[in-house]
Parts: C-alpha cells; sequence; structure tokens
C-alpha cells in the first residue's frame, strides 16, 4: 500500500429496520463487519447474490442509507477522512463531488420533468465545481466519449424520449460530470438487452480509464465484473467471502462458494439429434395482439422432437413470449398452423381439449405470482392430479409426496404457503405442478432468469434429470445463451418477431453466423480477462474489413 | 386467528361489539320506554337520566340505545345490499368482460360523476321515506362504489399468472372465481365493508338530521341531534351525545378493518 | 395536431357527455319514480280526473322526451320555470342564492387549500413521528364525523360557551365585508375542518408517492439540501396529484355545502335545495340538483385536465 487509499472501511456494520405489515417494526442485519482498501483510480468490482447487501455497502460509501437502512458501527473513510463521523455539511460535499452514483434502472433515476442536461450537470454547478457554461462543454464531452448519437443535443431531451442503453449512459455521464474521485455503479447493466450491455460496458470502461476516476463495480455477473475491475470482492449474507485481484478470483477462486460461482453453468448435455416424427410442428405462425395493426411474429416454423429441448433464444421484443402464448392458445395465431403428437391443435386455448391440455404445460418466469398465494403447496400440486386424473384422498397426498421428492423437496413442504418458499423452492414447485399432468412438453419461459446463478443452476439441473426420467420435451424461452448451451437441443434465434436462425445445437452454434447471431454470440460475456477488449478489437477489425 | 391480536384492534373489536350488542338488546338494556316522557324538559343528567332528559322530557340514553338501533341497523343492512350487488356484479363485469362489463362500467361511472347526497336529495323528493326505501337507496347509491373496487381488485387478480394456469389447465369459471381469485380479493373487500358501513352511519344521519331521513316518532342519532338542536344555543349539550357516539363507533370500525387490511397482507406477503 | 391536444379536446367532448347523460339521469329520476308535481300539487286525496286535468294543464302527458329537453333547453338559457310551492321563477332564486353559496364556498377554499397542503408537507416531512401521527389522527377522528355533528361542536363552544362568532349566519346584501365574514366564520371553519381532512391526507399521499421514486434518491446522492431536493426535484412532480387532490376536495366542498347551510341557516343553494326536498318541490329539486351535480363533474374534469397538461410524457412526446 504505497499511497494512503481513497477509500477505507473498516469494520462495517449496516442494519435496517423492516415494517412487515400486522407485526411489530424490528431490526435486521444486512452487512456484518466488512473491511477493504481502494486505491485512487482502481475499481473494485463487490460480487454477490441477492442479499449480499452489495449495493448496500456502495450506498455506505456515500453515507446513505437507502429506505429503513442504517449505517450502525464501523468507518468509512473517502479522502482521509471518516464520514460516517461527518457533519451533514460536509457529506452533501461528499455526495456528488467526490463519490458520485449510478443506478440499475437510469429510467427510474433520471426526472421525468427535467431535461437531461440539466440533470447531468446539476451536481457539478450545485457543488462549485464548474461553471454553468463549463458543466455544460463537459457533459457534450462526456456524451461523445460515451458514445452517444448526436452529444450537442441530447442533452435537450426529456428521460423518456431516448432509449434505456442510451439513458443509462447518460447516468453515466451525470456520475462523471462533477469530475468525481469516486464513482459508485450499481448493477448499470444488469437491466438492459445483452447486445446493448457489451456497448454500455465498453463505454463505461473506457470512461472510467480515460478519466482515472476510481469505481465501485457491483454486479450479480462474474463475468461483466471481470471485464471492468482490478479487484472483487465475493458477498455472501453481509459477510465477506474472498478478496483477491480479479485474476486470481477468475482463474484460481480459493473459497467454495467462489469456486462456485466461476463455475456456475458447467452444466454438459449430450446434443441429441432431431427424430423423423415431432412432437411439436409450427409452421408459418403469423400472429399479432388485439387491437394493434402490426405483427409480431412473421412466418414463425419450428420443430421439437419428442424428449429433447427447443431453446428459443431472443432479447426483449423478439417475440419469444408471444411465441409461447401462441403455443398455448392464449394468442390465437393470424396466419399458421400447429400440430401436437400427429394432430393438428385448434388456435384458441378454450376450444382444445383436456388431453391437449394436460400434455401441454407452463412453467412462468416468477414463480410467485405463477402461485395463489393462498393455496398450500400440496393444493398446487394436487389439483392437476384431481383434475386431469380424478386422484383423491390419501392416493393424491402420495403421489403428491412423490412429486415433492423428485423436485428435491420434502413431505413437510406440502402444508406451506408460497411465501414460506424461498425463490428456487417456488419455481420447483411449479415444476411439479407441471409435472403433476404427466405432460409431453413443458413451456419454460424464462424459468431462471430471476433467481440467483447458483439457484438457476439448481434448477436447469433439476430440468435436465426430470427429463431424461420422464422423457418430457421442453420449450425454453430465454435470453441467457449460458442457459441455452447448456440444456438445449436444437436452438431457434428470433429478432424482430422473425427466426433468423434455426437448426441444431452445434449447427446453430457453429459459423458462419449471420449477423444478428454472431452479433448476439459474441456480446455475452465470458469469464474470461480481457474478453471485452477481445471482442471490440474482432467487431472493429471486421467492421474495417467490410 | 386472535393470537397477536393488537391494541388498538382489541378497543376497535370490543367498542364494535358493545355498539352491536346495546343496538340488539336495546329493548333489555333501556332504562325506559323509547317514547316514553318520563321528566322535564333538557333535564341535566342525574342518577335517573344519565345523560339527562331531552326537548320533550324523554331519557335521553333510552332515546340514545333506541336510536343506534336505528342507526346501526340500517347502516348494516344498506352495507350488506351494497356489497352483495357491487361485489356481485364486480366480479362477473371482471371475469366476462365484453359488453356487460362495458354497460355496467359506463353506468357506474355516471352514478359516481354525480355526489350521493345529490342523488339522495332528488330521489327522496319523489319517494316516501321509510326504513325500507332508504335502505335500498342507500345500499343500491353505495353498489356503485363497491362494483369499482369490486372490479379492479379482480382485474387485478386475473391477470395473475397463477390464473393464467388455471385457465390453461382447462379449470371453469366457477373454479377461477371461487377458487384463485375470491380469496385473493377478500380481504381488500372485508376491510372496503368496514369503511363502506362508517359511510352509511355519517350517510343516513345526515339525511335524518336534514329531516328526508328516518322519520318521527322512530329515534336515530341524526334524529336526535335534529330534535336536540336548538338546546344547543342554550348551551344545553343533548344533540352533542350522538356526535360521540358516531365518532366512536366509526373509530373502532375503521381500527377493526385496519388490522383486517393488515393481517391478511402479512399473510399473502411475507418474503419475496 | 400536438397529440397532447387530442386528448385534451377528448376529455372535454367526453366531460360534455357527462353532463349531458347527468341531467338525463336526475331527470330520468324523478320520471321513473312514482308521484310527479301533480300529484305534488293536489296531495294523496286528488281524484285521478283532477289529476288528469292539471296534468294536462301544467304540459306533463306529454312524452318525457319533449319534456326533457324543453327542460335542458330551459336551464340552458335560464328559464327554470316556477316553484310549486310559491310560484316564483326558480332562477330569480337561484341567481341570488348562488352567490351567497359561492361566496361560502370562495372563503373554505381559500383557507382550506394552503392550509391542507401545508400541513400534508408537515406531515411528510416528520414522517411517522409524532407531527405526523397527530395530523392522521385529527384526520381520522374528523373524517369519523358527519358534516353537522362538526357544525354543532363549534357552535356549541364557539358560539354559546365563549361568544366569538353567531351560531346563524345571518347575511344580507348591504352588509360591509367584514361583518359578512364574521357572520360566515365558523360555517367556513367547519367546511375547511371537513375538507381539510381528506385534502391533509391525500396531499401526503402523493407527496410521499413522488418522494419515494427513485430520482429523488438519485438528487440525494448529487448532495443536494433537502429544500433543493424538494424545490427543484419533487416539486414539479408533484404538483400534477396536489391539484388533482384540491380539484377533487372542492367537488366534496360542493356537498358539504348543503349541510352546512342548513346548519347555519345560511340562505344559500344548499339551504333551498333541503327546503325543496322537504316540500316535494320536484322542479326546483331538479335544478338546484342539476347544477350541483355540474359543478362537481366540472371541477372533476378540470383536474383530469390538469394532470394531462402536467404529464411530461405527453408534453414532449417522443
Amino acid at each position: 500500500m504505497s499511497e494512503q487509499p481513497l477509500l477505507k472501511v473498516r469494520g462495517l456494520k449496516i442494519g435496517a429496520t423492516v415494517y412487515p405489515p400486522g407485526e411489530k417494526p424490528h431490526n435486521i442485519k444486512i452487512v456484518h463487519g466488512v473491511d477493504f482498501d481502494l486505491q485512487p483510480g482502481k475499481v473494485l468490482g463487490l460480487i454477490g447474490e441477492s442479499g449480499a447487501g452489495k449495493s448496500t455497502i456502495g450506498l455506505a460509501s456515500m453515507a446513505y442509507g437507502r429506505g429503513g437502512v442504517e449505517l450502525t458501527g464501523g468507518e468509512v473513510w473517502v479522502n482521509g477522512r471518516d464520514i460516517l463521523q461527518a457533519s451533514l455539511g460536509d457529506i452533501r460535499k461528499l455526495r456528488g463531488g467526490e463519490v458520485t452514483y449510478v443506478s440499475q434502472s437510469a429510467a427510474a433515476s433520471f426526472n421525468p420533468a427535467k431535461q437531461i442536461m440539466e440533470q447531468v450537470t446539476e451536481a457539478a454547478i450545485r457543488q462549485g465545481k464548474f461553471a454553468k457554461k463549463e458543466a455544460e462543454l463537459r457533459a457534450v464531452e462526456l456524451f461523445r466519449k460515451l458514445g452517444l448519437p448526436d452529444p450537442e443535443n441530447i442533452g435537450k431531451r426529456y428521460p423518456h424520449q431516448v432509449s434505456g442503453g442510451q439513458l443509462q449512459r447518460c447516468m453515466t455521464a451525470l456520475a462523471l460530470c462533477p469530475q468525481p474521485d469516486l464513482v459508485v455503479f450499481d448493477e448499470p447493466t444488469t437491466a438492459l438487452d445483452v447486445t446493448t450491455q457489451i456497448d454500455v460496458l465498453a463505454a463505461i470502461k473506457e470512461a472510467i480509464r480515460d478519466t482515472g476516476v476510481a469505481a465501485l463495480y457491483i454486479t450479480h455477473d462474474l463475468a461483466v465484473v471481470a471485464q471492468v475491475s482490478d479487484h472483487i470482492m465475493v458477498l455472501r449474507h453481509g459477510n465477506m467471502v474472498e478478496y483477491g485481484d480479479t485474476d486470481q478470483i477468475i482463474n484460481a477462486p480459493k473459497e467454495e462458494y467462489t469456486q462456485a460461482l466461476v463455475s456456475v453453468r458447467s452444466i454438459t448435455h449430450e446434443e441429441k439429434a432431431p427424430t423423423d416424427s415431432p412432437l411439436l410442428r409450427a409452421e408459418n405462425i403469423t400472429a399479432r395482439y388485439k387491437g394493434t395493426n402490426f405483427d409480431v411474429l412473421h412466418d414463425v416454423s419450428m420443430d421439437l422432437s419428442p424428449g429433447q429441448t427447443l431453446a428459443v433464444v431472443g432479447e426483449s421484443g423478439s417475440g419469444k413470449s408471444t411465441m409461447a402464448r401462441v403455443i398455448t392458445g392464449l394468442l390465437p395465431p393470424r396466419d399458421g398452423k400447429l400440430t401436437f403428437d400427429g394432430r393438428t391443435l385448434t388456435p384458441d386455448q378454450p376450444s382444445r381439449s383436456i388431453e391437449d391440455l394436460r400434455e401441454l404445460q407452463m412453467i412462468y418466469q416468477m414463480a410467485d405470482v405463477a402461485m395463489n398465494p393462498r393455496q398450500t403447496v400440496g393444493t398446487i400440486i394436487g389439483r392437476p392430479l384431481e383434475f386431469y386424473f380424478g386422484l383423491k384422498g390419501a392416493e393424491k397426498r402420495q403421489r403428491t409426496i412423490a412429486l415433492l421428492d423428485e423436485i428435491e423437496l420434502g413431505e413437510e413442504f406440502i402444508d406451506r404457503y408460497p411465501a414460506e418458499l424461498s425463490g428456487g423452492q417456488k419455481q420447483r414447485v411449479c415444476i411439479a405442478r407441471a409435472l403433476a399432468a404427466k405432460p409431453k412438453l413443458i413451456i419454460c419461459d424464462e424459468v431462471t432468469s430471476a433467481l440467483d446463478p447458483l439457484v438457476a443452476d439448481g434448477i436447469l439441473k433439476l430440468l435436465l434429470r426430470l427429463q431424461a426420467a420422464e422423457d418430457v420435451a421442453y420449450i425454453f424461452i430465454t435470453h441467457d445463451l449460458a442457459t441455452v448451451k447448456a440444456i438445449a437441443d436444437s436452438i431457434a434465434v428470433m429478432y424482430q418477431g422473425r427466426v433468423v436462425r434455426y437448426g441444431p445445437k452445434s449447427e446453430v452454434l457453429s459459423p458462419p453466423f449471420d449477423d444478428y447471431t454472431d452479433l448476439l454470440l459474441s456480446s455475452v460475456p465470458e469469464m474470461r480477462l480481457g474478453w471485452l477488449e477481445h471482442v471490440l478489437a474482432t467487431r472493429k477489425m471486421e467492421s474495417a474489413g467490410n | 386467528m386472535l393470537k397477536n391480536l393488537p391494541l388498538s384492534a382489541a378497543i376497535g373489536l370490543s367498542f364494535t361489539a358493545i355498539y352491536f350488542l346495546a343496538a340488539i338488546f336495546a329493548p333489555v338494556i333501556a332504562p325506559y320506554g323509547m317514547a316514553d316522557v318520563v321528566g322535564d324538559v333538557w333535564e341535566p343528567s342525574s342518577a335517573e337520566h344519565l345523560l339527562g332528559t331531552d326537548q320533550i322530557g324523554r331519557d335521553l340514553l333510552t332515546r340514545m340505545i333506541y336510536g343506534g338501533r336505528t342507526t346501526i341497523w340500517i347502516a348494516t343492512l344498506a352495507t350488506i345490499l351494497s356489497f352483495t350487488t357491487g361485489s356481485v356484479l364486480g366480479f362477473l363485469a371482471a371475469v366476462t368482460g365484453g359488453w356487460f362489463d362495458q354497460v355496467m362500467s359506463r353506468f357506474v361511472d355516471l352514478m359516481m360523476a354525480i355526489p350521493s347526497l345529490i342523488l339522495a336529495l332528488v330521489i327522496l323528493s319523489s319517494i316516501e321515506a321509510t326504513v325500507i326505501t332508504l335502505i335500498i337507496l342507500m345500499g343500491l347509491l353505495d353498489a356503485t362504489r363497491v362494483y369499482r373496487l369490486a372490479r379492479a381488485v379482480a382485474v387485478d387478480i386475473s391477470v395473475m399468472d397463477y390464473v393464467e394456469a388455471a385457465k390453461l389447465r382447462g379449470e371453469k369459471l366457477g373454479w377461477i372465481i371461487f377458487r384463485e381469485i375470491l380469496p385473493n380479493a377478500l380481504s381488500p373487500l372485508v376491510a372496503e365493508m368496514g369503511l363502506r358501513f362508517i359511510f352509511m352511519v355519517l350517510f343516513i344521519s345526515t339525511l335524518s338530521f336534514l329531516g328526508i331521513g328516518v322519520q318521527p316518532p322512530l329515534a336515530d342519532w341524526g334524529g336526535i341531534v335534529k330534535e336536540n338542536k336548538e338546546g344547543i344555543n342554550f348551551g344545553i349539550g343533548a344533540a352533542l351525545y350522538p356526535a360521540i357516539a358516531i365518532a366512536t363507533l366509526a373509530i373502532s370500525v375503521n381500527l377493526v378493518a385496519d388490522w383486517i387490511l393488515n393481517r391478511t397482507t402479512s399473510l399473502k406477503g411475507g418474503r419475496g | 395536431m400536438h397529440p397532447i391536444l387530442t386528448l385534451v379536446v377528448q376529455r372535454l367532448a367526453l366531460g360534455i357527455l357527462l353532463l349531458i347523460a347527468a341531467s338525463a339521469l336526475i331527470f330520468g329520476l324523478t320520471e321513473i319514480l312514482p308521484g310527479d308535481a301533480a300529484q305534488a300539487i293536489l296531495g294523496q286525496a286528488a281524484t285521478e280526473e283532477n289529476l288528469a286535468n292539471l296534468r294536462a294543464e301544467m304540459g306533463l302527458d306529454r312524452p318525457a322526451l319533449t319534456r326533457y329537453f324543453e327542460w335542458l333547453g330551459g336551464i340552458l338559457t335560464g328559464d327554470m320555470g316556477n316553484a310549486l310551492t310559491n310560484k316564483l321563477p326558480i332562477a330569480d332564486q337561484i341567481g341570488k342564492r348562488m352567490s351567497y353559496t359561492l361566496f361560502l364556498s370562495f372563503w373554505a377554499a381559500l383557507i382550506s387549500v394552503p392550509l391542507a397542503i401545508l400541513l400534508g408537507l408537515i406531515a411528510v416531512r416528520y414522517q411517522n413521528r409524532w407531527p405526523d401521527k397527530l395530523i392522521s389522527g385529527v384526520t381520522l377522528a374528523s373524517i369519523s364525523l358527519p358534516e353537522f355533528m362538526i357544525a354543532y361542536i363549534l357552535v356549541f363552544f364557539f358560539a354559546v360557551k365563549l361568544f366569538w362568532a353567531p351560531s346563524f349566519a345571518n347575511i344580507s346584501p348591504g352588509m360591509p365585508l367584514l361583518e359578512q365574514l364574521h357572520a360566515i366564520s365558523l360555517p367556513v371553519a367547519v367546511l375547511t375542518l371537513v375538507v381539510l381532512a381528506h385534502m391533509m391526507r391525500m396531499t401526503r399521499a402523493a407527496i410521499l408517492n413522488v418522494m419515494q421514486s427513485a430520482y429523488i434518491e438519485t438528487a440525494e446522492l448529487k448532495g443536494l439540501t433537502t429544500f433543493t431536493v424538494i424545490y427543484r426535484h419533487a416539486f414539479p412532480n408533484a404538483i400534477a396529484p396536489i391539484v388533482t387532490v384540491v380539484m377533487l376536495n372542492l367537488a366534496y366542498l360542493v356537498v358539504g355545502v348543503v349541510v352546512v347551510e342548513v346548519v347555519f341557516a345560511y340562505p344559500g343553494m344548499g339551504q333551498y335545495l333541503v327546503d325543496a326536498v322537504v316540500k316535494r318541490d320536484v322542479p326546483v329539486v331538479l335544478a338546484c340538483g342539476v347544477i350541483f351535480a355540474a359543478v362537481y363533474i366540472v371541477l372533476n374534469i378540470i383536474a383530469d385536465l390538469v394532470s394531462i397538461l402536467a404529464n411530461p410524457r405527453l408534453r414532449h412526446p417522443k
């Protein structure tokens, strides 16, 4: 430690008062004593699952507690003074002057009633760092550096007039404008599509390097943080698990938990060849939503063999979830034909036979709204048994327990309510409910994207095991290519309502690629150092070559 | 269920219970007959007349007990009427949608665009105010509010994934309404019921005070104020007792409604 | 056309439609229900023949639709017919009384609106601490009482015990303004209390909603003072919900005024309406009812228009 650290945290303890409805307010502990240093100009990645306390620690470096959060103990030294002991006036100088913040959702963090320029320059002007003219010039310079279109004029727009990825860059400009010593990036790319994420990530990295600012980079995605940070601290349940330089954490993690995080999605799955008679065949599906005048699906065709997995990948707006609604009959298509197990599926769900309904089940992204909060796990899993097979009483209970066993939950869960389950357990119950119908096909709509990586991993393994045991086919709708690589047999890549690439996994994932698939595949962060630079360099070369 | 009963809810429950018991057993509890003149005009409170006497010498405590009986019964029956009509139509509109929903919702919009009191005044200028007509009038006017709430709650629930899952399973309308939607709609509706009851108490009192609600010789709290209002100018507080009664009843019911709402949301919420 | 203009025009058209529908509803209600003006004049003992004659004389035997349009046309041109009871033109009475009612409502609004916003701000500033709890406690108490009860409580203490203000609001055109204000001080106080509670509660909720937005956190993390955060970031977004709250409560005032005028024997529209209901003077009830409903509806339309106009997404379309 040659020089004085910019940020020095010692024994930081953070608690919160929670007000559960119908109960007495009580205190909980979020962070149980964390120490770390950050040198000027360096980037520290804070990584952990939800509830690890990483955002809370980030905000503590601005002496800020969100909601009922209180900084209960320890020291936070910024530029040589303990800001937890500082006066309110000093803290105000620190916030927006020395330390600034970039939030996950720029869309919510910009004031909808004010122009972007005014908000970007506000802190710099109010803190007396720059005069209005200077600050605006600086902002335009930052807009340009961050690759925003029309940097001279974009500041005149209102937040809702620019796209999500652009607004996230504007937020970065907002944080850099006052020339701070430290920027706290709180999941700045999590809400973005993967092809947008890589550009924003590159822009942030370049801006950090050019301005020489130090940064705390908070994320749950180890592959992302590996691209931008010098050091990484792994957090879990408010405790530090491991701290080290990025190379060591990624390539030689010491702790078991870190090792698990690094090796996540290392599931391997032997690709099965398509059979002659598909279980589901969708031909030339075209669909639009009621009351709109444009198609969201154009001429979409795909096949799925029995007992196999078809992954439908795409970014938001690609039409992948609409495809699920068409297959389930919730959105009858304008044109096209669905064949299931050799028979034609009627386009609208109410007219389908019970047998069709039973053999085609669905699992949702948000498990907590996919289960009736007033029904016990036993009722939730038992209902399809009763509904489709007429099981009652002891027989139904026995089968329910067997299903609970299959999803690796015990008999004791049968009387619990969804609110008493963790996120992963909820999704498992949803899987059991689908399985109870003995379906031939389950549509999985982003079933792992709301879960932490390790939990998601467990769900994927379970799904693969069940597929082998029950010979059930999956349509896996996802934006996450790592998931696709892990479990798919065939893949359909969707973009703006069309299938742009379709075939067995090995073919879809090997060159030559079409432009979109190439962009999509190359944009998925990989867990190795220098990946970002490599991709950007390749892209630059390619565009120069053209 | 009564474990962990917070103090405020306990107070609310016991006061509400006392008022309802007094309403049911009025003839047993009341010290005198409802219309009996038993003393002088506006006697101060004494051992014989705990609250004194009214403008023609009837025992005020007796009047208050019988008045409470009228007020509470009318309010209760009107609330039940408003709730059954409003919530049944609201649920039906939410689940079936289509023209029924359109027609009902536009009609309710129109009804709610005019203040209830004004509508009630217009109607009462044409019909005789009896206990029955008052209950029907208040119940139906208020049903519009319940309709809107029930419809909104049901629409919110019916777009949840678990309702979609039930539809995909092939469940019939009955299961979806009674097993998926209703259990989740109950808590906001029950809490609202408390608030509607209070509103009914205030409404019937106002109508009686204006002379177009409950007609003499029947007593009700609003009517007692009307009968005794002249006393105010002589410094006689007889007309203020109903104020205390209404306020305590309303606050107690409010506390109970709050508790019900909190208790049930905590069941539903839990960890995210 | 600018999209916001389209919305405004749509909302106005809808408002006019609603006004017509409301007048039809009010007129229709007195039609469907048993009894009519002829019955009211002649009483229960009248023979069928007498009734029929009088109906023909008053034009009541013509189709309801014709009479509705005549009546609506009359209201719009200021000819509301004559009262049944004293045969005097209704428009004259309403003209006189309307100014009294507006006078009373004006002062009540003038006091309650700023007070409610101020108290709402205080409740937010000291959220979950004693000023907030005190304010919500008083609010709960005052919405748990009907208007006339609050009125008599105030009369009992301030007029009868303390002699600060008159218990009847006697007011006449020649009185000096100060005397007039003294005369209406208690009714104004009652109306203020009644709307204050609702307005404060809704203002508090509206401001809290804005204060919990992420952009307020952004502003706080810029190191701005609390005042600057509220003034520059919260206020521009809170203005629309607050104006909506104010408008809705002024609409509520329209109803409150009916009862308060009766308590204080104040010679306004509300008193006139209630008297007419008691005497079953249907033409007067219709005229007053439709005017009260119209004021209520117009205030609601204004609230809608304000929130349309204040929405930055609509003001600055993509």
